[in-house]
């Protein structure tokens, strides 16, 4: 006799998904210029879910000039509690729908709907919350006593996070009186045009939010648009390299969330059981599908067996499978692209002398998976270590000495996120210091809260999104 | 004096036909040898417990959704792990004799539902409950006595090792005794230690011992780990959380740390120690919770009465409500299960 779980899905009945779906522009759902479409599909299953409408160059300008009118015409001349009630009204649409957006996230991304359920929407929720809040005290925001909008802000936001990335785009950019074009990312674009249906239902000023699907090319006509004044943009930090090039000398400013390779450094003193919940998280969360994933484990050597026996033990209790299913930890990669690079980037690990270790777990047969996965004796040389592989993959490397963890830590061109585990606070203080990481979690992990800035050093991005920071980064400050 | 304990303590581990037995009594001389000094050293190598780690780790847990066949197995399971309690002032023979018939046949009118864990009672009702299991087909079933003072301990060493073989001259084949936590609190960890060791002398090959922690009283996680390796290094068959007396009980961070204490003992030691969380566990989803906790947290070799016990009684009418709603498709109601 075993305890094993029965399964536990989730019903899908409350989600209501239509075989085609438009453009959202002046509040309306619109069609396209051209014909063109393409799919989304669920990863878990690779079933086609809708066809989405592909968004030209002169959509996208329709968008803007959308965009801009709102902006002109009815946003920026709204009295500011009056944008913050809108704001409030999104927010509390968001929690009443809070379970059909967990499960369209949940089949349009391949994330479990323990995480969709319990962080994704909630936190989406709160940012709307917390933004809100901002709306009409905005002059203590940091941007000076005369903080203005910039008008019409484009938004390009990834597949890792579908609904929170927009909602750390979007909730900023109302609460300060831009209005915004948002293109989502090309596989998770369901959740977006939810939101559209939000939108509405809040009655938002038509024009206010806009949002263009499709693809690298969508996205490259926003950016390029002349009359977007801002661009937010989360994504890998090859296209923000190329969104930096391409606004520059135009006079638009940006905000840039780009990629990383988070240390996760262990001391010897740390507290083992939490610290392992905590690389876990760090790492699995997410199908380890997020920029600031502790993807590299930095342990004290003279616990690295200790710990990794542990680590093992408890990755042996991950359940992978039905993201639907609601005991699952460890959901679908999100695209056969995806699925594709991190294969490719593991391999390299195996070439290059690393010692692979996955659990036993029967993976299911249609659809893109990856079993949780860590490497140990890992370098700093090998590929593993450098590059982000945005998938389950932990590398594992040691260090003898505080100083030669930071040093390790820091020897990265990016700086997004670290973590540290000691039971000594003053270590965690000195440690905080020297870490060139936007985000340092002391004792936890992938912890988010609207009130907190996020954001990169090095090549992991420009600016900050969340609390006070990144409110300032959607205002103007100075003289009129 | 604490010599002579342990010489004592070592003879009676060392039995030559068990290498399990005799890797702990090595253990033992190792670093445990009852010095104030190895105690502190013993306790001082174990790893800090982040509480708010701990707390969402139980709580990401108690997310756990157990559906159809797996909660028909897991409410039987339950049931087999319940030590039946009543530990009340006014508790009398016939109460007794009922909760004795009732860990039996839980549920009258139907024969599949298994028999309780045992039976948990004071020291003086241990002969009735023995008596009356043994009357009515129940001789499998253990009786456990509370015992050392319970639930404050608060009394002479004496008073406690009379108090234990009281309740073992009686019958008793499990003994629940509480540690000293006054003692533990105030830093003196070799009268907790010693008290364990004495009382686990007294049981002998007659009885099991259950070391009680009472948590709600020793307050931190850190408390936790640390009075649970000290229960098993002094010869702890199982650790329980609480007494009942004291709220909070068994919250589940704390079933947490404990149930990781028995997993690491077993690694150094390849001793399997019980857990017994007690108090506060009322209903299926309650004791389901529990067992998620074991699952994933000791493992499933823990998931037998003979490692894990709910201590409870109300949550026994809650376990055969919802197996009777399983079973039947409907909810029966309080008035289909017996009251005791």
């Amino acid at each position: 006799m075993t305890f094993e779980y029965s399964p536990a899905p989730e019903s899908t009945a409350i989600v209501d998904i239509s075989a085609q779906y438009g453009l959202f522009i002046n509040g309306k759902f619109v069609a396209a210029k051209g014909s063109k479409t393409f799919n989304t599909i669920n990863p878990a299953t690779e079933k086609v879910l809708a066809k989405i409408a592909y968004a030209h160059a002169s959509d996208v300008d329709k968008a803007v000039i959308s965009a801009r009118n709102a902006y002109s015409k009815v946003w920026s001349k709204m009295a500011p509690q009056e944008r913050g009630k809108y704001l409030f009204r999104i927010a509390r649409i968001m929690q009443e729908r809070a379970r059909e957006f967990a499960v369209l996230e949940t089949i349009d991304n391949g994330k479990p709907i323990r995480e969709t359920r319990d962080i994704d929407v909630p936190l989406a929720a709160a940012h709307f919350f917390y933004h809100a809040g901002w709306a009409d005290k905005l002059k203590y925001a940091g941007a000076g006593d005369n903080p203005r909008p910039h008008g019409v802000v484009g938004q390009i936001i990834p597949w890792n996070f579908p609904l929170l990335m927009l909602a750390w785009k979007v909730a900023p950019a109302l609460a300060t009186g831009n209005t915004v074009v948002l293109k989502p990312a090309e596989t998770t674009p369901l959740t977006a045009l939810l939101f559209a249906e939000v939108c509405q239902q809040a009655g938002l000023p038509a024009g206010v939010v806009n949002i263009v699907t499709g693809d690298g090319a969508t996205g490259s006509a926003l950016v390029n648009h002349p009359d977007v004044d801002k661009i937010a943009f989360t994504g890998s930090t090859g296209v923000g390299k190329g969104i930096a090039r391409a606004i520059a000398g135009t006079g638009k400013s940006a905000t840039l969330e780009l990629g990383g390779k988070g240390a996760n450094i262990v001391f010897d003193d740390s507290p083992i059981d939490q610290t392992v919940e905590g690389i876990v998280n760090g790492i699995f969360f997410n199908q380890g599908h997020v920029c600031c994933a502790g993807s590299r484990l930095l342990v004290q050597e003279n616990v690295h067996d200790e710990l990794i026996e542990k680590l093992k033990r408890r990755i042996s209790q991950i359940r992978v499978g039905d993201p639907l299913d609601k005991n699952t930890d460890l959901g679908a990669i999100n695209s056969a692209a995806q699925l594709a690079r991190i294969k490719e980037i593991s391999s390299s690990g195996d070439s290059e002398g690393a010692h692979r270790w996955s659990p036993e777990c029967n993976l299911p047969e249609k659809g893109f998976w990856y079993p949780p996965t860590i490497f140990t004796g890992v370098t700093q040389a090998n590929r593993i270590a450098q590059e982000e592989i945005f998938g389950p993959v932990l590398s594992v490397l040691t260090f003898r000495t505080p100083q030669e963890a930071i040093d390790k830590a820091n020897n990265t061109p990016y700086g997004l996120s670290a973590g540290i585990w000691t039971e000594k606070g003053s270590r965690i203080l000195w440690a905080a210091k020297q870490l060139k990481a936007g985000v340092i979690w002391a004792n936890t992990f992938n912890k988010f809260d609207p009130a907190s800035p996020f954001g990169g050093y090095k090549e992991s991005g420009w600016g900050r999104e969340g609390g006070r920071h990144g409110l300032s980064a959607y205002l103007k400050g100075g003289e009129k | 004096m604490l010599t002579k304990i342990f010489s004592f303590t070592r003879a009676m581990h060392s039995n030559p036909f068990s290498w399990q037995t005799f890797f702990r009594y090595n253990f033992d001389v190792q670093l445990v040898d009852g010095t104030d000094a190895s105690i502190r050293r013993f306790l001082k190598e174990l790893p800090g417990v982040d509480q708010v780690g701990a707390e969402a780790r139980a709580a990401m847990l108690a997310t756990r959704s157990i559906k159809t066949a797996s909660k028909k197995w897991a409410i039987d399971c339950a049931i087999s792990m319940i030590d039946l309690t009543t530990l009340e002032g006014s508790d009398t023979d016939g109460k007794v004799r009922a909760l004795c018939t009732k860990a039996v046949h839980p549920d009258p009118t139907d024969p599949s539902v298994p028999s309780v864990g045992a039976i948990c009672v004071y020291n003086d009702k241990v002969a009735t409950a023995r008596k009356h299991l043994d009357s009515i087909g129940g001789q499998a079933i253990p009786v456990a006595a509370v015992s050392t003072a319970f639930p404050s301990g608060r009394a002479s060493l004496e008073v406690k090792k009379q108090d234990t073989l009281d309740a073992l001259n009686n019958g008793a084949t499990e003994i629940d005794m509480v540690i000293d936590r006054g003692a533990f609190l105030s830093g003196d960890l070799v009268k907790v230690f010693t008290e364990i060791v004495y009382i686990k002398e007294l049981c002998g090959d007659r009885a099991h011992l259950k070391v009680i922690l009472e948590t709600g009283e020793l307050v931190t996680l850190d408390n936790v780990r640390k009075a649970s390796h000290l229960a098993m290094a002094a010869g702890a068959d199982f650790i329980k959380t609480s007494t009942g007396k004291i709220s909070p009980a068994a919250t589940a961070p704390v079933v947490l740390v404990m149930l990781e204490a028995v997993r690491d003992w077993y690694a150094m030691t390849g001793i399997r120690i019980g857990v017994k969380p007690a108090g506060g566990i009322r209903t299926t989803k309650d004791a389901i919770k529990q067992l998620v906790l074991v699952r994933e947290t000791a493992g499933e070799e823990w998931l037998t009465p003979k490692l894990f016990r709910i201590g409870a009684s109300a949550l026994l009418n809650d376990l055969l409500m919802q197996r009777m709603k399983l079973r039947n498709g409907n909810y029966a109601g309080p008035n289909y299960v017996t009251l005791d």
